[in-house]
């Protein structure tokens, strides 16, 4: 039975009457407009529907919104800062990292949750990490060419954040 | 003299895939002309025409005709509109699907108009809007539409230039367009564009020709452009098929039979009725439900009751390949008649000259697209009227499809088709839109249908299964002297070679087929390379010959000769190799492409565990458009050749797929990607041919020759190592 639910998403709280067994994918995507997120597979085999959940990679598809409870989900739509992208999205559109980009949110969420427990990762790090997000396109050599970048990037930030 | 082959000298038209699902050329453009300037303002038009068409339209003689009509022709191919509001749009049936032709075709006008890019809007596959196309396939953008495009935006600068000379009363040699602006260089008068075509209603037609402008002084074409509006794909902004939505949109669902060939006995949907806010629909052998949710419509079909009578004795994917061996297909079939039978000297007598002969069977299996995007369909009805967004490479095909099932007019459905999340030639028929479509009629209200990934999996088409036979005949100085061929079942793209043979005999047999099967990215040139550049490794060993040098010793088309010599001076053929490691080859030309492939793999003799180390693929397609783009669909297509290579097979028994989930079905994953490196070759003394399928042939050849020269294993299936490398 549907249930009003409240949902900390991407720093706003928003209220949805859903049924608790209800999957988080298709309420971010049905109910609050967050297309972002994609259906690939249903199963978690994918990562097309990956969402952060308190800063942790999940698979929004097979995560019940009730189980969500007050912890904080980011989605793709909410990487963007004050119109400023989220450095693993500079990354993919420098590096070119996407052909139908269809999988490009749930590589870009996860590739920042890498980046977050390993800022510093090697190329085989990046596969390691990636293992779980088909791209069907075969953009994969530059994605991991991305996700390099971006940690470049942010390490670079980061030491001017210190100066600073 | 022998007649020998020359392909590319001969073949104009490049075929299209036999399962490519031809639509019937019914061109068709519904806007009046006092109606396309009511819709979109004031400004000029210009529009690419069919060159059979146009001496109905106007008579008189001349290059650029002004058609002042109040109707516009139907036979146009593309349009170019520019507007007093300073935009640019362009308007083409195609359609992007992750090939990148947004833009690449935004590439061809922004060169000729002499117009920023950013500023130009490209309007695409919306049957009511754009002209009729018959569909994104078969590598035809770039060769075709890129082409006309340019033409329109070359007729619509000339146009423009001629507007500002007349208002200047100036000389038009001497006036100069950029950057949306032209400038007389004598006055420094400059006026833009959108300035000129103010208040204006103008129309201008060309005739469709098709003349090689130099690539050689290209500024915007041949550059790497980024995907223009890449931006919208980071921030998951963009709306795919599968992301559509209108108020009040119910989450479509239907029921699908236990096998295929299953018929429909008895249903009973008596739980699901009764479910607040559910629309059950039983019509004929469709069943389905609308409800206001994705998981009440998936509670929704699962109450449903449903008998089914099922088929037995359906083949399998083991006995399948004697299947098709065996079941010719009825003479007078639908796949018409075979255009690449073709004989050449005489076998019997290429055979006696030969010192060595040798015979081999080859197969592919079935396979799935599997495009990450799902069939997926938004349908509305407003009275009589249909309007569909969906996921296809054919609009205008499914759009035919929506009126011959519901009995509509072509005006009263409209299909419009957003960029989608890619098809790779298996999105080409409309079962999503008229599921969708059904659902909405019955439930009065918009209804959404997104295949599950075990429905695209089932009720999607495949990939052919096919049979390759091959024998040959060849001296000990490695002159083949007589090559005989025969496909059975896979298609005839590709079938015939292009090594240069004096005495051939080549075959497409068309066969019954157990799954329902239908267009892949370069599907038979797939296959058909796989056998060919796999007998030819075999053909090199048998004598003692190094592949490489055995290839060049049969083959004269410098172009191929080329991508040949480029991948192994790339990829340092004949060097050293690690212990467990071998190199292979395989190469070849279709839709315009040259490719070659060498491959490295690492074989580990006791897990059985292959590896691919290292790929290096070489191609050329003509005038590079855009180098970024053309990278893109280069490697992008040798990883996807990669998974059919490899390990991608669709199981299948008694009607049924074993395997269709990403956990059973296994694609390539970051884990499985070699180093990859594509060499370009600009050919800009040649017309631009299309990159989205020619590429992947090389690959899976490339990888069994490896595995051979590591191991001294030949496979002749694909895929190649579904389970590791059985050697005992």
């Amino acid at each position: 039975m549907a249930n009003a639910i409240k949902l900390h998403i991407n720093g706003k709280v928003y209220s949805v009457e859903a049924d608790p067994q209800a999957s988080l994918l298709f309420v971010l995507r049905d109910q609050l407009d967050l297309t972002g997120s994609k259906y690939g597979c249903g199963e978690g085999q994918c990562g097309a529907c990956t969402v952060l959940i308190d800063g942790n990679p999940r698979h929004s598809c097979i995560t019940r919104v009730g189980s969500v409870g007050t912890k904080k989900i980011t989605t793709i739509e909410g990487l963007e800062r004050d119109g400023q992208l989220h450095p693993v999205q500079e990354a993919f559109l420098e590096e070119g990292a996407m052909q139908c980009a269809y999988c490009t949110s749930g590589m870009i969420v996860t590739a920042t949750a890498l980046l977050k427990a390993n800022p510093h990762p090697t190329a085989e790090q990046v596969a390691e990490y990636m293992q779980g997000n088909i791209c069907r396109c075969g953009t994969q050599p530059r994605i991991v060419a991305a996700v390099l970048r971006a940690a470049a990037a942010m390490h670079g930030q980061a030491e001017e954040g210190v100066r600073s | 003299m022998n007649e020998k082959p020359e392909l590319q000298a001969t073949l104009p038209e490049i075929e299209i895939e036999r399962y490519e699902l031809n639509a019937p050329p019914q061109y068709r453009f519904e806007l009046q002309r006092r109606d396309f300037f009511k819709a979109l303002g004031a400004g000029l038009l210009v529009a690419c025409v069919l060159k059979d068409a146009f001496a109905f339209q106007e008579s008189g003689g001349g290059r650029r005709r002004r058609f002042m009509g109040e109707q516009l022709p139907r036979q146009i191919s593309a349009w170019l509109y520019i507007g007093e509001n300073g935009t640019v749009t362009g308007y083409t049936g195609k359609v992007e699907i992750g090939q990148n032709i947004r833009t690449s075709l935004s590439q061809a006008i922004a060169e000729e108009l002499r117009f920023p890019i950013g500023r130009i809007d490209l309007v695409m596959g919306d049957t009511k809007l754009t002209p009729f196309d018959m569909g994104t396939f078969g590598s035809r953008t770039t060769p075709t539409m890129n082409l006309r495009l340019r033409r329109v935006a070359a007729a619509a600068r000339e146009a423009l230039v001629a507007m500002a000379a007349k208002q200047w009363n100036a000389n038009a040699q001497k006036l100069v367009a950029a950057e949306g602006k032209i400038t007389d260089p004598s006055t420094k008068r400059t006026v833009e564009y959108a300035e000129l075509v103010k208040g204006q209603q103008l129309t201008a037609l060309i005739p469709e020709e098709d003349p090689l402008e130099p690539a050689a002084e290209w500024t915007v074409e041949g550059t790497a452009i980024p995907k223009i509006n890449g931006r919208d794909f980071v921030t998951g902004k963009h709306k795919y098929p599968a992301d559509q939505k209108l108020a009040g949109t119910l989450i479509g669902k239907v029921l699908r039979p236990p096998s295929f060939g299953a018929t429909l006995v008895s249903v009973s949907a008596a739980d699901a009725s009764a479910m607040p806010g559910v629309v059950f629909v039983h019509d004929g052998d469709f069943v389905g439900v609308a409800a206001p949710s994705e998981l009440e419509a998936t509670r929704a079909l699962k109450s449903i009751r449903a008998q089914w009578k099922e088929q037995t004795g359906q083949p399998t994917s083991e006995n399948v390949y004697e299947y098709i061996k065996t079941h010719p297909a009825q003479v007078g079939g639908d796949l018409g008649e075979r255009r690449s039978d073709f004989e050449l000297g005489s076998m019997e007598s290429g055979m006696s000259a030969a010192d060595h002969r040798l015979s081999q069977t080859y197969t592919v299996a079935y396979i799935a697209h599997t495009p990450l995007e799902p069939r997926a369909a938004l349908a509305q009805w407003s009275g009589d009227d249909l309007t569909v967004w969906t996921g296809t490479q054919r609009p205008f095909g499914v759009r035919e499809q929506l009126m011959q099932t519901f009995h509509l007019p072509e005006e009263k459905v409209r299909v419009l088709m957003p960029d989608m999340g890619s098809g790779y030639g298996g999105k080409h028929t409309g079962e999503c839109a008229i599921e969708a479509a059904r659902l909405a009629r019955a439930a009065k209200r918009p209804v959404k249908l997104i295949w599950t990934r075990e429905e695209e999996f089932t009720w999607a088409y495949f990939r052919p299964v096919g049979v390759m036979e091959v024998s040959a005949g060849v001296r000990n100085d490695g002159t083949i002297t007589a090559w005989e061929f025969h496909n059975y079942n896979s298609g005839e793209s590709a079938i015939r070679t292009f090594y240069d043979i004096a005495n051939q005999r080549i075959a497409f047999h068309p066969t019954e087929y157990p799954l329902r099967q239908g267009s892949y990215r370069a599907l038979a040139a797939t296959a058909n390379h796989f056998a060919r550049e796999s007998f030819m490794d075999e053909l090199a060993h048998e004598v003692k010959m190094d592949p490489l040098e055995f290839r060049m010793k049969n083959l004269k088309d410098e172009r191929l000769r080329a991508v040949f010599a480029a991948a192994s001076k790339k990829f340092g053929w004949g060097g050293t190799k690690k212990p467990g490691h071998g190199f292979g080859m395989g190469g070849g030309f279709e839709k315009g492409g040259n490719v070659a492939t060498c491959a490295e793999v690492a074989v580990d003799r006791a897990s059985g565990e292959v590896r691919v180390m290292r790929v290096v693929v070489a191609f050329e397609c003509g005038a590079i458009v855009n180098p970024d783009g053309l990278r893109n669909q280069i490697i992008g297509g040798n990883i996807m050749g990669l998974g059919g290579a490899l390990f991608e097979a669709i199981q299948f028994a008694n009607g049924k797929i074993l395997n269709p989930r990403f956990a059973q079905y296994r694609v390539p994953r970051f884990s499985d990607i070699p180093q990859m490196e594509a060499v370009l070759i600009d050919r800009k003394d040649i017309p631009s041919a299309g990159a989205g399928e020619a590429p992947l042939m090389g690959v899976a050849p490339a990888i069994g020759n490896a595995i051979f020269d590591a191991t001294g294993v030949r496979l002749r299936a694909m895929p190649l190592v579904p389970n590791g490398l059985k050697t005992s």
